[in-house]
């Protein structure tokens, strides 16, 4: 269907949040092209008069009482956290200083 | 008492409630295999000995009160690293939640210890469920007990070789693709997709959201019965979870134990499951199979499902659309490991990135960026969007195709345990392993795998797959154990009782 460039899986990769090397950029431009090929044959079957399918075994209107339940604590929330301050969450600078 | 390990759960289940054997006992014989064999093996991730031990012995202490306890109480079981466990750490096989201790149980683990089971450890998977061989564990991969050379299956490969070595007589596993299924065919033991919906996600880390579904891995047709009765129904913590009543799935399997279960079944067989790309030792076990049904007065049906051609395709549109989104939590500040950049400013977003250029290994980078292309602007309606169009095609399949016939049969997987390395190099062939296992999570169908014998070219285990129409697991548990009980008696043994005997691996190295 379309030729996958290396500056497209680079600029999918910035998208996805995830850093990649040159290699793997190289790699995956040559296995996403495979892959995309093999993948693309759905467009032979799905013609417009076919609904899509998101979900295997539809449910509507899935409510609850509205009660409160107990939930995570402060500190069971934060357990897991690679860094903290006090009862947050502690990340990096959120904007660039340029 | 000799050989605990070697009894099946119901066994183990009647010795516990007369007090001939202590769970204590039981557990201690399984925690004594997994430390005589698991530097073969390596089916887990994390062993929780003194924990299981205490939990065993509570058990004992409650049954030796006069308290009356569920069927399977006290009897070990190995949980998919896959499913939150409060005390053990989950790390779906990932270097990213690397000592990772949720803050919360599963609902199925909870269920399972609600129940009386003893919790061994954490079993090996392919990170984050994506693959079919545990190659892609961060933590190695783990070793089929038939051969130690061979993939274990996957994802769950982990959980099917815990059982399939008799280091634990239970396991749960996750199946978005065949991650259940897959593993038992090759290693020889039984495993089970339930309806999706039919068992609770809650606390399952996500792969694909509308694929996943948790099930029992067991050694026999009744133990994954009696273990989907324990983690079945409804969960209001999963809003995709079903609200049916569900009958006993165990009571089903004994059904399926009467004296002519079989006779007038009409059992379909998938045309497109078979033909070029099968094993010729796996196509061989399925038409002897099916000889075996007929003589037993089964009506044996040749069914088409023309757009099963399109499964793999569509699957592997819509798993990493779906993986590529459920993935996008690992963000270096809630949970898991943080690394920082090894220069430029220290940006949440470039923190984030680095973190999970470290953290995630090279199949899930691979289907995050494909799941990414999927979803883009321009490609949507394309890709994610056709995709959705050929699940509608196969759920049409499916239900002419069970217009029919009661229950559809097809090997479980187009061949044996391949050689470690094999497909590695070649994604495509490493996902066309899974083409006879998708279609069922695609519709949202139940499907079993049991053993149906040993391939006589390599000696190895081959799967048969049953599948039923959506909520009709009950079916699968009958008839999957009237198959069961039929293939047994044609052997004179149970087709574990073939399997090597695994010495540890000190005396395995020095006979080399």
């Amino acid at each position: 269907m379309s030729e996958i460039t290396a500056e497209q899986v680079a600029h999918l990769a910035n998208l996805a949040r995830i850093d990649l090397s040159s290699e793997e950029i190289a790699r995956l431009t040559t296995e996403l092209g495979q892959i995309v090929d093999s993948v693309a044959k759905v467009a032979e079957v799905a013609t417009p008069d076919v609904p899509a399918t998101s979900h295997p075994m539809p449910l509507t209107n899935v409510f609850r009482a509205d009660t409160v339940v107990p939930s995570l604590s402060v500190e069971q929330a934060l357990s897991g956290a690679p860094d903290r301050d006090g009862d947050k969450f502690r990340v990096p600078a959120i904007l660039d200083e340029e | 008492m000799t050989n605990l390990i070697k009894r099946s759960a119901a066994d183990l289940s009647e010795l516990l409630a007369d007090r001939s054997v202590s769970s204590v006992e039981v557990t201690q014989a399984h925690l004594d295999q997994i430390a005589a064999i698991e530097t073969g093996v390596h089916a887990f991730l994390h062993v929780a000995g003194d924990a299981a031990l205490a939990a065993a012995a509570r058990i004992d202490a409650r049954r030796a009160a006069g308290e009356v306890l569920g069927p399977l109480a006290g009897v070990p079981i190995a949980i998919k690293d896959v499913l939150a466990t409060i005390d053990m750490p989950s790390t779906a096989g990932s270097r990213i939640l690397e000592g990772w201790i949720p803050p919360y149980d599963a609902t199925v683990v909870r269920r399972v210890r609600d129940a009386g089971l003893i919790p061994l450890g954490k079993t090996n998977m392919d990170e984050f469920a994506m693959g079919s061989s545990t190659e892609f564990s961060a933590y190695g991969p783990t070793h089929n007990p038939w051969d130690f050379d061979r993939i274990p299956g996957g994802s769950g490969g982990g959980s099917a070789a815990a059982v399939s070595s008799f280091e634990a007589p239970l396991a749960l596993g996750s199946d978005t693709g065949g991650s259940i299924r897959q593993p038992a065919a090759v290693t020889g033991s039984v495993g089970v997709k339930p309806t999706y919906g039919g068992v609770s996600r809650y606390g399952s880390i996500a792969l694909a959201s509308s694929l996943d579904q948790v099930g029992p891995v067991t050694r026999t047709v009744l133990d994954a019965a009696l273990l989907h009765d324990v983690i079945g129904g409804h969960d209001p913590l999963d809003s995709t979870s079903l609200t049916d009543t569900w009958p006993s799935m165990a009571a089903a399997a004994r059904a399926g134990l009467a004296d002519g279960a079989l006779k007038g079944v009409r059992v379909g067989v998938v045309k497109e499951l078979g033909g070029d790309g099968f094993q010729a030792g796996v196509a061989q076990r399925f038409t002897e199979t099916l000889a075996l049904l007929a003589a037993a007065g089964a009506e044996i049906v040749e069914v088409s499902a023309p757009n099963f051609e399109y499964a793999i395709a569509a699957y592997y549109l819509i798993l990493p659309a779906e993986a590529s989104s459920n993935l996008a939590r690992f963000d270096s500040v809630r949970f898991g490991i943080r690394v920082n950049p090894e220069d430029g400013p220290l940006t949440s977003e470039r923190v984030m990135a680095a973190t999970r250029d470290a953290g995630f290994g090279p199949e899930v980078k691979r289907r995050i960026i494909l799941g990414t292309y999927a979803l883009s602007a321009g490609y949507y309606d394309a890709y994610y969007g056709s995709a959705q169009k050929v699940r509608t095609l196969i759920q049409r399949d499916f239900d002419a195709a069970f217009a029919k016939v009661d229950v559809l049969v097809s090997p479980s997987a187009p061949t044996t345990a391949f050689k470690f390395g094999e497909k590695m190099a070649d994604p495509m062939a490493m996902y066309l392993n899974d083409v006879t296992t998708i279609p069922a999570n695609l519709a949202g169908i139940p499907g079993m795998s049991l053993p149906m014998g040993l391939a006589p070219e390599d000696g190895l285990p081959v799967g048969l797959q049953i599948m039923a129409p959506a909520k009709m697991d009950a079916r699968l548990y009958s008839f999957g154990a009237a198959v069961e009980a039929l293939l047994e008696a044609s052997w004179g043994h149970t087709l574990l009782s073939q399997a090597p005997e695994l010495a540890p691996k000190e005396i395995t190295e020095g006979a080399v």
